[in-house]
């Protein structure tokens, strides 16, 4: 995407994904000039565990630098700062004195935690750490990964006390590698990545000890608990050897960053296989008493924390894909919208993809997916709407427990990821929301949250105001669907809803 | 009836064998089912190859159905699927060229409007997703009429309105019309359909060279031309755009 318009100098943002890592090179107006990708291996040793191999990954982000700064024809002399954004709460330990991990990284996917999660609980059960977190004792949380290496890697615990092993998310690992390893790395992580870990008290963003002491966490393995967005160190070697390595941030948190939700308020959704919306609640943590999550949303410098409250949508992108490859009524994920605007409507079919429980706002693990309201008149057509429509219903409830819980109504979303290419979707979303839902014209507001974060960093911008200005609206759809219809239809979701509960009755399988 | 030909057949034969399920099969066993020299067979096979009808694994230098098979039965393109192939080149070329970005596909006697991307600044916008633009006077039209021949048959046989002093009609121009837009590879449009409104576009090809839809840009005048020319960095910018959707559809470099 170079064009020759593009001048320098640039900011590199690294995103250590779930599945690949990548490099993309941003100018100053944060517009792509080059972006290099390499896929890592998912490790699956068990039902329901899912690792990387931290080496694999670490020299996978060396190549796509190199690769994107290849690309862009430029040196590391025209490149002011390095940002980094990360899958978040997969769980890394390494040896700090030879660089090895101890075991492969344990994926946030990852549910061999479940059962410590429960005896974690204790008699208090899964908000036992909520008030200080923000967040329920759940399998995806570091904490409880920290604590499943110490009791199952041979002689850890007694490396870990003598100070000779460094835990970190996938941020403390590329820049402990970044700013030299074994050989001065840096080792910090930043306010969000901390705020996923089950440890750091939300409220002081520090470590918390009373927690440590609980799940038996040698306080020495953790790392600096730092800002989002400040100078950790320098590249020491590599094709960007002494550029500031200046922001590290959750991937979900990089893109509330990247859609410049910077006001109370301001929310953004990412629809991908799952989807992850975040809204910001301020400068304060706002507790849920509506299944969303309490966490950081960033922080820059030395300023305040801003906080935010987060819903997850299990099933999204990866309903089409079921749709696609389990059920082969499509060729291609974009085939869904074709088939979806064959038809007027749902047919009166409601399709609830519970396919591992529901999640947020019901947390119920006894559901299982349903298809409600069939009729002899309903086709394939009529589902692939449901399947469409499942999606903006999801959000609808997140964004309902979002204002119950903030007192804030959402003005307009902003959506980014591969669905919004899906234009009756977006659409759809707008008509249930009865709000307007606004693309913007970069897509890739991960990294660029990553690159915007570095570059406030070092005054390649100076500020969020010119980060606002940087954003552009790509489309918009506002809604037009009459509110009774509306109302109807969220009713009759509602109940489909309602019956998806209750259906695995044996604790274990649940 | 007339002899058929006999490399054909064989062709057929081999498709037949490897049809069916995951069936690999190396050269000596397709070879030796259809008694065949293992020369002859190889023959047939790397034709086949070529078009993409069978597939080599590399592994284990078995053959199998390739996947242009599959799309023979299956050979449109989906309008949905072209969005989100250009969904990230055309938001950089609204990016780059400051005008709002329009897609489109030849849908019965028009051009079908399948994405639009927003002009860069903040004034208030309408999706335009779903509108219809005529084949004729717009620089998506002239586009698909010049490289596709159905759209082609379908603009020589409507009525070609005017709705400017501009716009051409009589057919006999608008040939040569499409032979220039074939001769440099874009179109324009300026103030043809819309008073005080320009665009130019550029054609999408696929993995097969077809033309499957047109991307342009449209704006003022006053902004899209220059001293009455349509401005050169804009042309170029529209063409890199849609040279890069074709190549995301499997397009060779052009």
């Amino acid at each position: 995407m170079t064009d020759a318009h593009t001048a320098g100098p640039f900011i590199a943002a690294i995103d250590q994904g779930t599945t690949s890592s990548r490099c993309i090179v941003f100018d100053t107006d944060g517009r792509i000039v080059s972006v290099d990708q390499r896929e890592h291996e998912q490790i699956f040793p068990k039902p329901g565990w899912v690792e990387h191999d931290a080496k694999e990954i670490w020299a996978n982000v060396e190549s796509v630098v190199a690769g994107a700064i290849s690309k862009a024809g430029i040196t590391s002399a025209d490149v002011k700062a390095i940002g980094i954004t990360n899958q978040r709460e997969t769980t890394l330990m390494w040896d700090k004195n030879t660089g090895e991990p101890v075991h492969n990284a344990i994926v946030w996917q990852d549910t061999r935690t479940d059962a410590l999660c429960k005896e974690l609980g204790r008699n208090v059960g899964q908000d036992r750490f909520r008030r200080e977190t923000g967040l329920p004792l759940a399998s995806y949380f570091s904490g409880p990964k920290v604590r499943w290496l110490l009791d199952n890697v041979e002689g850890l615990r007694e490396r870990a006390e003598r100070g000779d092993i460094l835990f970190g998310t996938m941020d403390s690992w590329v820049i402990w590698n970044l700013t030299g390893g074994v050989d001065g790395g840096v080792h910090v992580t930043d306010v969000t990545n901390a705020s996923r870990t089950m440890l750091m008290n939300l409220h002081d963003m520090a470590w918390d000890e009373r927690i440590l002491h609980s799940m038996d966490i040698p306080a020495a393995v953790l790392p600096e608990i730092r800002s989002s967005a400040e100078v950790y160190g320098h590249a020491k070697e590599g094709v960007l050897a002494g550029v500031p390595v200046a922001s590290a941030l959750g991937d979900q948190q990089a893109a509330l960053f990247g859609q410049t939700c910077f006001a109370e308020g301001e929310a953004k959704s990412t629809y991908g296989t799952g989807t992850f919306m975040l809204m910001n609640t301020g400068d304060k943590p706002v507790n849920s008493y509506n299944g969303l999550l309490t966490t950081v949303g960033y922080r820059i410098g030395d300023q305040k924390p801003v906080y935010a409250l987060e819903g997850s949508i299990a099933v999204t992108g990866s309903l089409v894909q079921w749709m696609r490859d389990q059920m082969g009524l499509i060729n291609s994920a974009a085939e869904i919208e074709t088939l979806a605007s064959s038809v007027e409507d749902n047919g009166g079919a409601y399709f609830v993809p519970a396919f591992s429980g529901l999640f947020a706002p019901y947390w119920r693990s006894d559901a299982r997916g349903v298809i409600a309201g069939l009729t002899r008149y309903v086709t394939k057509a009529h589902i692939a709407r449901a399947v469409l429509e499942a999606t903006a219903w999801q959000t609808r409830e997140i964004t309902d427990a979002m204002t119950k819980d903030s007192g804030v109504e959402l003005s307009a979303l902003k959506v980014d990821g591969g669905m919004t290419s899906n234009n009756l979707l977006m659409q759809t979303l707008s008509d249930f929301l009865d709000a307007p839902v606004v693309r913007p014209m970069v897509a890739e507001t991960t990294c660029l949250g990553a690159a915007y974060a570095a570059g406030l960093a070092v005054g390649y911008w100076p500020d969020t105001d010119a980060l606002r200005a940087n954003w552009r609206r790509a489309a918009e759809w506002t809604p037009r669907m009459p509110a009774d219809q509306r109302d109807r239809e969220y009713k009759s979701w509602l109940k489909a809803v309602e019956r998806t509960m209750g259906w695995v009755e044996d604790e274990d399988e649940a | 009836m007339a002899k058929n030909i006999q490399s054909l057949e064989r062709a057929a034969a081999m498709l037949r064998l490897l049809a069916g399920g995951e069936r690999r099969l190396g050269l000596s066993d397709i070879a030796s089912s259809l008694g065949l020299a293992k020369g002859t067979a190889h023959g047939i096979l790397r034709t086949l190859q070529a078009e993409g009808f069978v597939e080599q694994d590399a592994a284990s230098g078995r053959y199998q159905l390739g996947a242009e098979l599959l799309r023979l039965g299956n050979s449109y393109l989906d309008i949905h699927e072209l969005r989100a192939r250009a969904l990230v080149w055309t938001d950089d070329l609204a990016r780059s060229s400051g005008e709002s970005v329009y897609l489109g596909v030849l849908h019965q006697q028009g051009v079908l409007i399948v994405h639009h991307v927003f002009r860069p600044d903040e004034s208030r916008q309408v999706l335009e997703v779903g509108a219809m633009h005529p084949l004729h006077s717009t620089a998506l039209g002239k586009v698909l009429s010049a490289y596709d021949p159905v759209a082609h048959s379908e603009v020589v046989e409507v009525e070609r309105k005017e709705f400017t002093p501009r716009t051409i009609t009589a057919l006999d121009d608008f040939e040569s019309v499409l032979d220039l837009t074939r001769a440099r590879g874009w179109a324009a449009d300026v103030e043809e359909t819309w008073d005080g409104v320009a665009s130019v576009a550029a054609p999408i090809h696929d993995r097969r060279r077809m033309p499957v839809g047109a991307v342009g840009i449209t704006g003022a005048v006053e902004r899209v031309c220059k001293d009455g020319e349509l401005r050169n960095d804009l042309i170029a910018a529209v063409r890199d755009c849609a040279r890069a959707v074709s190549r995301d559809l499997g397009a060779g470099r052009f």
